[in-house]
């Protein structure tokens, strides 16, 4: 097993609702979708946040679509108009989740290397 | 899909500031149905309503009536009809102004408007309390009576059913207050194929075209994570179109020879945005099962979705309120190499001594350092040495506007008082803003849909 960084295997999008940011976690191939699963706990997913999520997290499972779906409460600052976060609406709070290490079989790590960046070099 | 009748639902706007040309795109890309605009977002409704309360013709999206001016012409030879949220707190402002706008562009005596009112509960508040009402905070489980003298705007979110009796009555173009976003886009599904409300699989399906449809070009390419680097032609990028048969299964694709992407990947992202539990994404009409949800990429940008499930709608509506709650300001500068974050950090102590000094009270104050941590808080580690430039962000909040006022002025006095290589400090003062927080409730819907009418105009 190796460990590689969330955004290598998975791909997310996440969005507010007051107070409470959601982030959608979506594998690249459904294949991989039992590792985020089995490692992406609510507890895993908290301790990567520590302080920075004040509230519970919930783990919701949509297997039909790969994906799962965390609620991170009180990750806002208040939230809406009350935050003074730049982020106030969570709109990038998925790609602080996919700092996250993962545990995956080498092969994996391997033909997924560079997944989720821009290529070397690239730049517009 | 060959045979069955199809529905085409175009999404124009995904809200309020959205790109302006996007609706003028999809009706001049032909093929389309309806065209649906969402303006509403929670904090929306209390900038409209200050707005009214300064001018009572205002509170509601005017960019929406300088749209209709440019393609009210072609949605009525065409077919087009337009479902809306536009009128804000005053539907009945926004139709009079497209009253107007119609007869300006051409369509007078060939085009009805239809009107949604009732969704909006302000002069309503007390006696819904009085009756029993509590309005308690979803989130909190307080009362509303504890801020009801700060409240500033309230609207329950309203379903299908008056949009639905707009268009049987022949409405063009129908315009409500704070109907549900996904409601823009399966109301007018549930018109075209009669569809009952017990058809619980069948809306729960357009409840889902619906949430695919409402953040415009958000599933079309527009912030998508995956490849985005490979997504062509954004300039001109594609917002959704969702192709519906009757039996709800539905194919989300864009125009030909317009920009951005549509795949599993693109719409998988949209699903999940603003997600809650997804087996209980509860609606005024339906209460959608989103892990029911298949999708099949069919290439081409068009993904099929199916196999839809939903279960019966409950007895209650949901209501935005919107209150006040203190004011804030933010201010920032910008750092330069070397040890640009050593430099923003010094700056950041310097200036809340001060603060500590003149005795001001605050409720927060808040540090960020963007190019750094704003965004990623204590996942970015330590901040480099060499980090060529960093920009301080500092904000405050407070029940004192006094407070808030002179922290707005103790930000530039660092450029020349506190650690050296500072700029970014032409814009002046930062601003007091009065802070809308957000206070969601639920009400028994009959409380509520006792109250919605529905109105034709002629244009």
């Amino acid at each position: 097993m190796s460990k590689v960084p969330l955004v290598q295997i998975a791909h997310a999008r996440s969005g507010d609702k007051g107070d409470t940011a959601n982030v959608g976690v979506i594998a690249y191939d459904p294949a991989h979708y039992q590792l985020l699963r089995e490692q992406l706990t609510p507890e895993a997913v908290k301790n990567h946040f520590g302080e920075m999520v004040s509230g519970q997290v919930e783990r919701f499972e949509l297997p039909n679509l790969g994906a799962l779906n965390f609620l991170l409460h009180g990750a806002l600052g208040g939230g809406g108009t009350m935050s003074l976060m730049n982020d106030a609406q969570g709109k990038v709070f998925s790609t602080a989740l996919l700092r996250m290490d993962i545990e995956v079989p080498d092969e994996v790590a391997a033909s997924t290397m560079g997944q989720g960046r821009v290529p070397e070099g690239w730049f517009p | 899909m060959s045979g069955a009748r199809v529905v085409r639902v175009a999404s124009g706007q995904g809200f309020w500031g959205d790109d302006i040309e996007a609706p003028v795109r999809q009706v001049e890309g032909g093929g389309i149905d309806y065209l649906m605009l969402d303006y509403l977002a929670e904090v929306t409704m209390s900038i409209m309503q200050k707005q009214r309360a300064r001018d009572p013709k205002a509170g509601y999206a005017r960019d929406f009536i300088e749209l209709m001016e440019r393609i009210f012409p072609a949605c009525v030879d065409d077919g087009v009809r337009v479902v809306t949220n536009s009128g804000g707190v005053n539907p009945g402002g926004c139709a009079d102004a497209l009253v107007e706008a119609g007869r300006r562009a051409g369509v007078g005596g060939r085009a009805k408007i239809g009107l949604v009112h009732g969704d909006d509960l302000m002069g309503r508040l007390d006696g819904l309390l009085a009756d029993g009402h509590e309005l308690v905070n979803m989130e909190t489980g307080a009362p509303l009576a504890e801020i009801r003298d700060r409240v500033q705007s309230a609207n329950a979110y309203i379903g299908a059913a008056p949009i639905v009796d707009a268009l049987r009555l022949g409405a063009d173009v129908v315009v409500t207050g704070r109907s549900t976003d996904t409601a823009l886009t399966y109301a007018p599904l549930i018109h075209e194929f009669g569809w009952s409300a017990d058809d619980h699989d069948r809306i729960a399906a357009g409840v889902v075209a619906g949430h695919i449809n409402e953040c415009g070009a958000q599933c079309t390419g527009g912030n998508c994570l995956i490849d985005w680097w490979e997504i062509p032609d954004m300039a001109i990028v594609g917002f959704p179109i969702v192709e519906v048969r009757e039996d709800g299964s539905f194919v989300v694709t864009k125009h030909k020879g317009s920009g951005g992407r549509v795949t599993r990947a693109s719409v998988t992202e949209q699903i999940v945005y603003e997600m809650g539990d997804p087996s209980t994404y509860i609606t005024p009409d339906v209460v959608a099962d989103f892990t029911t949800i298949q999708l099949d990429d069919q290439g081409s940008d068009r993904v099929l979705v199916h196999g839809v499930k939903g279960g019966p709608r409950t007895d209650f509506l949901k209501v935005s309120i919107a209150y006040a709650a203190g004011w804030k300001a933010t201010g920032t500068l910008t750092y330069a190499w070397p040890d640009a974050a050593a430099k923003a950090r010094s700056a950041d102590r310097i200036l809340r001594e001060r603060l500590h000094q003149l005795g001001l009270h605050f409720d927060e104050v808040r540090t960020e350092l963007v190019g750094w941590d704003s965004t990623h808080g204590r996942l970015a580690g330590h901040p480099p040495a060499d980090l060529p430039e960093v920009q301080l962000r500092v904000g405050v909040r407070s029940s004192d506007r006094a407070s808030v006022e002179r922290f707005t002025r103790e930000i530039a006095p660092l450029v020349l008082t506190g650690p050296p290589s500072v700029t970014g400090f032409a814009g002046g003062r930062p601003r007091v803003r009065e802070i809308m927080a957000y206070w969601p409730a639920l009400i028994r819907r009959e409380a509520v849909e006792s109250e919605l009418r529905v109105e034709v105009r002629d244009v």
